[in-house]
């Protein structure tokens, strides 16, 4: 053990989530006879599960701050799916302004839960289970119990449209294979620039076997999964958002002040605030910024249901939580990345994908998530507490 | 059995780094109250610890001896099978459940398996609630008594237990002056009724009171047992013996280049934020100037603490009032934030849960309260931050495999010196320690203290909060005493001694029972 450890550099939690999540690619696509793989089936996992991505992007945070989850965003979902069905169906406004004024709706619910939290000092648990009910209920009272269909097309692009091609080969979308390559590229220079850095100070790295091996096998999944995109249908418009919301999402955790401040809340309130941390402020923001992403999740999964519905975005915020969860964060708070909820994220959807494949049945996915949540976090704590002894 | 009924010999525990108790010895005579006295760190609460099974056999060397027999204490259980229970600073009690349920938790009253009798409970318990003059009901909520009941309600506890050796550790600390003598008097019947008790405490009028033998630790050894009716027992004399020791070169010198005032606080008033009719501190003024390193002397629970978290932009405390003035100019400090911008840190007392982000790693934490000086463009300049963790491990020695390790790993003094390295680049101008060297080991002070040195003699001042006198005595250029919430003294560096500063906080508690 302590020899995988050394030469992986210490880091073994994140290439565990990642070797599981390929075992359990590997598994469904033997299982599945090997549709799970078709390109076809890899658009469609994207644009089911991009909710749930999106989601554990902001809950992540959430749960950075000291444990906190938000229980509210199933029912916020809903919520803004049901104000943008309104704004375009009933009241004719365009679907640029609808999706905005969806997001300020989320914003302005992320404010009002953040005003509970950190200004009057409501455990989150309490304030987001009664926004749970507040917001499913409002959802039922807006939609008066029916649901509001079809959405326009271009209402639905976020969720379910193509980027279009820059060529016009029959079968084969150049742009998809492009960006592969490109993100491959920056992924390469990324990497050996980050191990010189480490080099140049001293600290340890992965000895360069590894290091290779890494570099390999994730230039290989990039390259492979953009072909596969390029067999289809080209680049899903919910894999642009994604990948920016990771790529912005890391960048703010890892290198800006207000990403440190939310670590630092997590590892220790009181150090936080004795070190001139304005910890409310960073307890409300999260959950505005919570809020927000919540909106975006709520319109691009009324665009892929292309309804409204007042049971809409049920159940959503079990599978956010979970995905962070399995992706590595700690549930009293300060550890976590986003990679790592957004992999806890693709495992939960490979499974309910592959399951479904198969003709599992809805309650045994239920049933199998859950152990597979149980484990994770379990292997977790086990892991760390032996760390300690 | 023995002429004793409890033998403590030859004890000796060591923390990481740091000999606690060496080779102390104590012996307790069957019905006597027994005082141990000693500074703050002097060993009394350690040795009390090893008595109760709370450090269990094995972790210390030396023999304790209840009456006549060897015994190996592995678990707290096991000392109090024999009969000795001890009654800690912070009461064990749980506020949510009645008297009744805290004096017999974890030993309830059954008659058969796991069903409680609650009517014995409440007779056992009404009955020994009579025994110590404590008049509330059964069923009554410990958080709805004052602390001095409380303390009493802990006394019943330990008698359901048939204790034949009681251990307070300073039961009065907490309590006003009537609750106080209530308990001493309590004492004094309980030796009556056969039982030995053993009391550490500060309050030397109380010890010399009711303690038939005073046993005296000083830097984890002991000194002497004073025996009363046979040896001078006068508070002079107890102190003396608590305090006399030669002070050599355990201190660094330095530059004393003390200029002008450039920090003063005046008339400050804080209440308890947790009840706003209990005022913590009282109209304090201190001033303190440039290069000068001040310390704020005085027993735990003086006040030092709140006075200088109140003072860091309101971290502590409710309807502060007051005004502090920083080169003569008023500052209004709403938070802590306000505060470090304007040249004020504070490194607390207490590292690990409120001074570090365990978690995180050692560059992390230097570099958390000065992350806007680390900004370029927006985001925070990793390389820098590097290279500034590396500059302050190098100057500030912290031993470590490099600055990405976990600051959770690190000992007591390096924990510390992160904490300092914390607030040095932060750059205040007035930095406030909080026992800056609490749990940390001889060679690792030394280092605290020149880094001190170093800060005053760049024209930083220092204002130290610290309950080793010795630490004062050698560091400061004056010294404020703080007592009751309330400065009852100031020395210059040179007319100040352990005697004095004791005595200062004797007459200021005896001044507030007149």
């Amino acid at each position: 053990m302590n020899y995988v450890k050394r030469i992986l550099g210490g880091n073994i939690r994140q290439y565990v989530m990642i070797i599981a999540l390929v075992v359990v690619v590997l598994i469904f696509e033997i299982l599945t006879g090997g549709i799970l793989l078709q390109p076809l089936n890899i658009s469609n996992l994207i644009q089911q599960n991009a909710y749930v991505l999106i989601l554990a992007t902001g809950m992540l945070l959430c749960i950075l701050t000291i444990g906190n989850i938000d229980l509210s965003v199933g029912s916020v979902v809903g919520f803004v799916g049901a104000i943008s069905a309104i704004l375009i169906l009933k009241m004719g406004v365009p679907v640029g302004i609808a999706i905005l004024l969806s997001l300020i709706t989320g914003f302005i619910i992320g404010c009002w839960q953040g005003l509970w939290i950190a200004y009057i000092g409501v455990p989150a648990f309490i304030v987001t289970l009664g926004g749970q009910l507040i917001f499913r209920g409002l959802t039922m009272v807006v939609l008066q119990g029916t649901s509001l269909a079809p959405l326009p097309a271009e209402y639905n692009f976020l969720a379910a449209g193509f980027i279009p091609d820059i060529t016009n080969i029959q079968g084969f979308n150049l742009l998809a294979l492009l960006c592969g390559v490109i993100a491959s590229i920056l992924f390469i220079i990324n990497e050996t620039n980050k191990r010189r850095n480490r080099k140049k100070y001293n600290f340890e790295v992965t000895s360069i076997g590894v290091f290779i091996f890494k570099i390999f096998a994730i230039t290989a999944a990039i390259l492979a999964f953009s072909y596969a995109l390029a067999l289809y249908r080209g680049i899903p418009m919910v894999l642009v958002i994604v990948v920016l919301l990771v790529l912005i999402y890391t960048f703010i955790t890892d290198k800006t002040i207000p990403g440190r401040h939310i670590y630092a809340y997590g590892g220790n309130p009181k150090a936080a605030r004795l070190s001139g941390i304005k910890t409310n402020k960073v307890l409300f923001w999260v959950y505005v910024n919570m809020g927000v992403l919540t909106a975006l999740a709520g319109v691009v999964f009324t665009g892929r249901l292309n309804s409204a519905t007042p049971k809409g975005g049920y159940g959503f915020e079990l599978d956010a939580i979970a995905a962070c969860f399995i992706g590595g964060a700690s549930t009293t708070g300060g550890i976590g990345t986003v990679v790592g909820a957004i992999v806890g994220g693709l495992l939960m959807g490979v499974l309910n994908n592959g399951m479904s494949i198969m003709g599992v049945s809805i309650d045994w996915q239920q049933a199998i998530k859950g152990f597979v949540l149980l484990i994770a976090v379990g292997f977790d704590v086990l892991s760390k507490s032996r760390a300690k002894g | 059995m023995g002429k004793y009924i409890l033998e403590m010999r030859n004890i000796t525990k060591t923390f990481p780094g740091v000999k606690a108790l060496d080779n102390v010895n104590l012996q307790v005579k069957p019905k006597h109250i027994h005082a141990l006295v000693g500074e703050n760190g002097a060993g009394k609460s350690t040795l009390m610890n090893i008595l109760s099974g709370v450090y269990p056999h094995g972790t210390y060397e030396g023999d304790i001896i209840v009456e006549g027999e060897v015994c190996v204490f592995k678990f707290i259980n096991d000392s109090e099978a024999k009969g000795i229970a001890i009654i800690h600073q912070e009461l064990a009690l749980i506020p949510s459940l009645s008297i009744a349920e805290n004096v017999f938790l974890g030993n309830e009253q059954a008659d058969k398996g796991i069903i409680i009798n609650w009517d014995k409970t409440r007779a056992r318990t009404t009955e020994m609630l009579k025994k110590v003059g404590l008049n509330e009901h059964t069923d009554t909520k410990v958080m709805d008594i004052g602390l001095g009941k409380q303390q009493l309600v802990e006394i019943v506890k330990a008698l359901s237990k048939n204790v034949k050796i009681l251990i307070l550790d300073e039961p009065t600390a907490a309590l006003n002056d009537d609750d106080a003598d209530h308990l001493l008097d309590l004492l004094l019947d309980l030796k009556e009724h056969g039982i030995t008790c053993i009391i550490i405490s500060h309050k030397l009028h109380e010890v010399t009171k009711v303690a038939d033998e005073i046993t005296i630790l000083r830097d984890g050894a002991t000194i002497e047992t004073l025996i009363k009716g046979v040896d001078d027992i006068s508070e002079e004399r107890i102190i003396k013996a608590m305090v006399g020791r030669e002070i050599t070169d355990r201190f660094p010198k330095r530059k004393h280049l003390v200029g002008d005032v450039c920090f003063e606080v005046e008339n400050w008033n804080v209440f308890d934020p947790l009840d706003a009719t209990k005022q913590v501190l009282k109209n304090i003024d201190i001033n303190v100037r440039k290069g000068e390193v001040v310390g704020l002397a005085g027993l735990m629970g003086a006040g030092r603490t709140e006075f200088a978290m109140s003072l860091f932009g309101k971290a502590y405390g409710a309807k502060i009032s007051g005004k502090i003035k920083k080169d003569g100019k008023e500052l209004v400090l709403h938070d802590v934030s306000d505060a470090i911008k304007n040249g004020i840190a504070y490194a607390t007392e207490d590292r690990k849960t409120a001074g570090l982000i365990l978690i995180d790693d050692i560059k992390r934490n230097i570099s958390l309260s000065s992350l806007s000086s680390l900004k370029k463009n927006m985001v925070i300049d990793h390389n820098m931050e590097i290279k500034i963790g590396e500059d302050y491990r190098a100057k500030l020695k912290i031993k470590s495999s490099s600055i990405l390790q976990k600051t959770e790993n690190l000992s007591g003094g390096n924990q510390q010196k992160v904490v300092f390295s914390k607030w040095i680049f932060a750059d205040p101008d007035i930095l406030f320690l909080d026992e800056p060297t609490r749990g940390i080991d001889v060679g690792a002070k030394y280092e605290i203290y020149t880094i001190i040195n170093d800060l005053a003699e760049k024209g930083k001042s220092i204002v130290m909060i610290s309950s080793e006198l010795p630490e004062i005595l050698g560091m400061c250029d004056r010294v404020y005493v703080m007592n009751k919430g309330m400065i009852v003294g100031e020395f210059a560096a040179r007319e100040v001694s352990s005697e004095k500063i004791m005595q200062c906080i004797m007459q200021s508690n005896k001044e507030v029972v007149k």
